[in-house]
């Protein structure tokens, strides 16, 4: 039975969390999951906001090698074991995406701030080599 | 499930039919039910989790990036509702999207609970994007022990 009504419409929707099918492997027991993300790009640096939820700071990993961008962050569910599941619609587990990117981003400019579960991470784009005008002379 | 099965396949049909009528006796197939597995609840923000620790009701919200200010939690009897707003942070015109995944805007969760809780006591934390709650029953909700005499 769905129940559409005006107000409801308006309400902000679950994302379904994806849980991450890779063929590489984690070497951390656990379910990945792919974290939501916004990027956008201005002309200093493109702009990475991700969604972490349950991981503070140093739970977050950022890779960047040879183009690739890596987001880890690691959630510990912090269950009490005296705690009966009586219902459950989300699971827990961590988070890791990976990006290829195709600017030169300059690498010891990154940075990166979480507050309240979310990751914006700012890569400032590497200032462009200057184009060199090769003289040629003949002798 | 579909109507139109039993065209196609009349003992999945009255399968069907049975399982319903078995389900119909239980209370997690009623409707007025206010326990969030009834179906026009999900889908909803935040999803929840809950959990039930002895003493009372644990209930956890995942909602990464909600103002703290806006969070409205209200109690009564047996049902938490979570109101509240998950602003984005706007993008500058001038920038080129690459990916718009998250989503931002105004929230309503109600959660039924299976029993009375005592709403004076109900606690709210809200961390690194998560929401815990606990609820402890009513004092009427809690087993008593029966002296043997």
């Amino acid at each position: 039975m769905t129940r559409t009504t005006s107000d409801e419409q308006k309400e902000l929707q679950v994302h379904q969390k994806q849980e991450l099918q890779s063929e590489g492997e984690g070497t951390r027991e656990g379910v990945y999951f792919k974290p939501d993300v916004d990027i956008f790009e201005t002309d200093e640096a493109l702009m990475v906001v991700a969604d972490l939820p349950g991981t503070s700071a140093e739970d977050i990993e950022i890779d960047l090698r040879e183009n690739m961008l890596t987001l880890t962050g690691v959630v510990d569910e912090g269950l009490e074991q005296n705690w009966q599941p009586l219902y459950t619609e989300y699971k827990t587990g961590h988070f890791t995406r990976q990006f290829r990117l195709g600017q030169h981003i300059d690498q010891s400019k990154i940075s990166a701030a979480l507050s309240d579960g979310v990751l914006r991470l700012t890569l400032p784009k590497a200032e462009q080599a200057v184009p060199r005008k090769i003289e040629v002379t003949s002798s | 499930m579909s109507t139109s099965l039993w065209f196609q396949d009349p003992r999945a049909f009255i399968h069907n039919e049975l399982r319903n009528f078995v389900r119909s006796g239980s209370p997690w197939s009623r409707k007025d039910w206010n326990w969030p597995t009834s179906r026009q609840r999900t889908g909803v923000f935040p999803p929840v989790n809950i959990y039930d620790d002895g003493e009372g009701f644990r209930i956890r919200a995942e909602m990464p990036g909600v103002d703290k200010e806006s969070l409205d939690i209200s109690c009564k009897n047996d049902q938490i509702v979570i109101r509240g707003e998950r602003t984005l942070q706007n993008i500058d015109d001038e920038a080129n999207v690459h990916r718009r995944e998250r989503e931002g805007g105004q929230f309503r969760r109600a959660v039924g609970l299976p029993q009375p809780i005592n709403p004076d006591k109900v606690m709210a934390e809200y961390n690194h994007g998560i929401l815990n709650l606990f609820a402890p029953r009513a004092e009427s909700a809690k087993p008593r022990k029966i002296e043997v005499q």
